[in-house]
């Protein structure tokens, strides 16, 4: 059943709702707009309202309302006006899902400045771009996001909204799926569309790893997800690709928000971010101690690459936990990774296994490492890994 | 400062196995524990009522032996556990365990804060804690690693995202969730064990909550799952034993290519 809302903290007793009702349902209380029974639904006030505070919720949607749901809607992600990487990517696997049922895909771009982002976004899959441009919007902040987004979504009814499983995707998605009524899946590996119904499949590692669960949301709209960056593929952008871009138009109370970034402080310089590297020289237990990754730097050092970690390495103080990789630490997809002194939990494999190629050192020949990894070498890394390096340098000479 | 912490009663992953024939997961005999990054949650709170005074509530939402958790946290210097248990709260999704959580936080009345770990280690969602803000129609910060400042109005936070570090102020009420490494949590003590023996629980069902039966457990969970699998395991590689100066030949090849000798 459907239903209607007042956002006790959002509302601000404004009272334009309440001429906006065509049948005198609303009334101001205590600086609170109130419902009454007289209400049908009819969705004025909600639009009325600059705050978002008022929410008509589409409850159990029926099998009309659900075909009344089309297309697959991307979340851009964007930092200092540069959109991200994984924002192509979903791009990439909306044009790939979209191809199945011939459906559109829309990309939402929130930023300070779109410049000439609408037409790169249409470039590499985007059918339509809806933008906003705002100061307030430079930084991601969870109320003006979520609220802009939520509205967007009630108005375009996508069928998929898809978003990046980063810290700003898992910040935004929840927020928005939990007011709309819907089921969000999370940090999804892979996506497809359902041959019987068209449903989306969302497939997600859960258990640490251990087991895959395929989840479906049947019967409310959106269905949302939130997909593991470097794991599903940009396609190659294409500048003759034709699409159109729609410039969103903001009320002021939009913009409102309880929070507020005081500064951003990046990443201290040389504590590279690992998701970024090319070749990734990765070590475990083995390394027995933080001299040893001495070793491993002056490898990563010639390959123009970073040092990657397990969880044992991290836990037992050897290097910081930036360098963490797996469930826990962060997911990598470099060219190359070079596992060092790790057996290859599953904890760990899910956070590097979509590496292009993986090559292990370990001088356990039954270590589960070698049973995902593109080329074994069994022995020991401290006999091994200064060959490696000598060999490097004899060869570049 | 009244805190609310949602806590919950997880299997331990490191310990479970799968049934290789039926690709299903063995949970027989799997140890129950408390999310570990609900501890870092639960050690933020105690360590600003600590400073500033007031309660932490925890609050779980599961069967009748999840109250072995909220015991284990007043062990470790909770002062109030309430379980949110009800057959009608099984199968719930993030939407439906969130909306209950809420409801509960809601009953209680006058929370300042919601402090909840940034993921439980079954699901690995981290969906609950920004449902459970929205709910309440509360700011959220999201991936804290560390609380700056906390007063009666308001908080400074760090967050943790790609590439650095905001910090952020937010007015209260809030919703925190809490990195691993926030803190160290503190030990169980004497009197919390003595006091976790002797607390007495109360258990808030569907009824308590004023929960149609549509917006708990598995009814009110928009998401089903329809498949679970084992991950395939993909081994092609080849398997290089010899001497080092041998195996490091044949590695550099792989990294450089062989046209680079
Ligand atoms: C909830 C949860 C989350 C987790 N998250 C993560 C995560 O994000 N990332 C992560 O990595 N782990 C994570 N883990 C831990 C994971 O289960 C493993 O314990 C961990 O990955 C093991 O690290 P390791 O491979 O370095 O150590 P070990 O398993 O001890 O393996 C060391 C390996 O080094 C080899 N070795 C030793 N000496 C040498 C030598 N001289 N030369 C060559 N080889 C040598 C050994 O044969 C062995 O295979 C998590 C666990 C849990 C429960
Ligand atoms: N059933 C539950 N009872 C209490 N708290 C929960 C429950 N499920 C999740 N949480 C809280 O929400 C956080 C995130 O969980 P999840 O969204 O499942 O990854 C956990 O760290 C807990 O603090």
């Amino acid at each position: 059943m459907a239903s209607i809302e007042v956002r006790k903290e959002t509302c601000v007793g404004c009272g334009e709702c309440v001429p906006a009702c065509p049948f005198g349902a609303i009334s101001m209380e205590d600086e609170l707009a109130v419902i009454s029974d007289e209400c049908t639904l009819c969705g004025a006030c909600e639009s009325s309202c600059s705050y978002g505070a008022i929410i008509i919720r589409t409850g159990e949607a029926g099998e009309t309302e659900i075909d009344q749901y089309s297309g697959i809607m991307v979340i851009a992600e964007q930092r200092d006006g540069v959109v991200d990487h994984s924002t192509l990517e979903l791009l990439g696997e909306a044009r790939r899902l979209a191809e199945v049922d011939g459906s559109s895909v829309s990309v939402v771009l929130l930023t300070e400045n779109a410049g000439d982002w609408p037409a790169e976004l249409i470039s590499y899959g985007a059918d339509t771009v809806y933008f906003a441009e705002d100061t307030q919007l430079k930084h991601f902040r969870t109320e003006p996001f979520s609220r802009i987004t939520e509205k967007l979504i009630i108005e375009k009814k996508p069928a998929v909204v898809l978003a990046a499983a980063t810290t700003t995707g898992r910040d935004l998605m929840p927020r928005i799926a939990k007011i709309l009524n819907t089921g969000l899946t999370a940090d999804c590996t892979e996506l497809a569309i359902d041959a019987e119904n068209g449903g989306l499949l969302q497939t997600r590692p859960a258990f640490g790893g251990n087991i895959l669960a395929t989840i479906v949301c049947s019967d409310t709209r959106p269905q949302m997800a939130t997909v593991r960056p470097r794991v599903m593929k940009a396609m190659d952008p294409d500048e003759n690709r034709s699409g159109k871009s729609e410039k969103m138009n903001l009320s002021p109370g939009d913009l409102e928000s309880r929070t507020e970034i005081l500064e951003f402080n990046p990443l201290d310089e040389g504590e590279v971010d690992i998701t970024e590297a090319e070749v990734i020289v990765s070590g475990g237990r083995g390394l027995k101690s933080p001299e040893n990754f001495a070793l491993l730097q002056e490898l990563a050092d010639l390959l123009d690459g970073s040092i990657g970690a397990s969880r044992a390495a991290v836990d037992a103080g050897w290097i910081q936990y930036p360098h963490q990789v797996g469930q826990t630490g962060k997911t990598v997809q470099p060219k190359t990774y070079i596992a060092c002194g790790i057996s290859g939990a599953v904890q760990h494999r899910v956070g590097m296994q979509s590496s292009d190629r993986i090559l292990a050192i370990n001088k356990d020949e039954t270590a589960p490492i070698f049973e995902f990894s593109d080329a074994g070498f069994v022995g020991d890394l401290f006999d091994i890994i200064p060959f490696v390096i000598k060999e490097i340098k004899r060869r570049r000479k | 400062m009244r805190i609310v912490v949602t806590v919950k009663q997880v299997p331990d992953t490191a310990e479970v196995r799968i049934d290789e024939e039926r690709g299903t997961l063995i949970r027989e005999g799997i140890p129950s524990i408390l999310n570990p990054f609900d501890e870092y949650a639960l050690e933020e709170a105690m360590r600003w009522r600590d400073e500033l005074g007031g309660t932490v509530t925890v609050m779980s939402m599961g069967p009748p032996q999840a109250e072995a958790v909220l015991r284990e946290a007043v062990s470790m210097g909770a002062d109030e556990a309430i379980l949110l248990s009800d057959r009608a709260f099984a199968g719930a999704d993030t939407w439906a365990t969130s909306h209950t959580l809420a409801k509960a936080v809601e009953k209680m009345g006058d929370v300042d804060i919601v402090m909840t770990g940034k993921q439980a280690i079954d699901g690995d969602t981290a969906q609950t804690g920004p449902s459970i803000a929205a709910s309440l129609d509360w700011p959220q910060i999201t991936f804290v690693g560390f609380v700056r400042e906390l007063n009666q109005d308001s908080i400074i936070a760090e967050r943790y995202v790609e590439g650095g570090c905001e910090v952020i102020r937010s007015s209260l009420p809030v919703l925190i969730t809490l990195l691993k490494d926030a803190n160290t949590p503190r030990l169980p003590s004497l009197r919390g064990k003595m006091k976790s023996r002797k607390i007495d629980i109360p258990v808030w069902g569907r009824e308590d909550l004023e929960l149609p039966e549509n917006e708990v457990g598995l009814d009110g969970s928009p998401t089903r799952v329809v498949k679970i699998t084992t991950p395939e395991i993909i081994s092609n590689g080849e398997m290089h034993h010899g001497e080092p100066e041998e195996l490091a030949k044949l590695l550099v090849d792989a990294l450089l290519g062989r046209e680079a000798e």
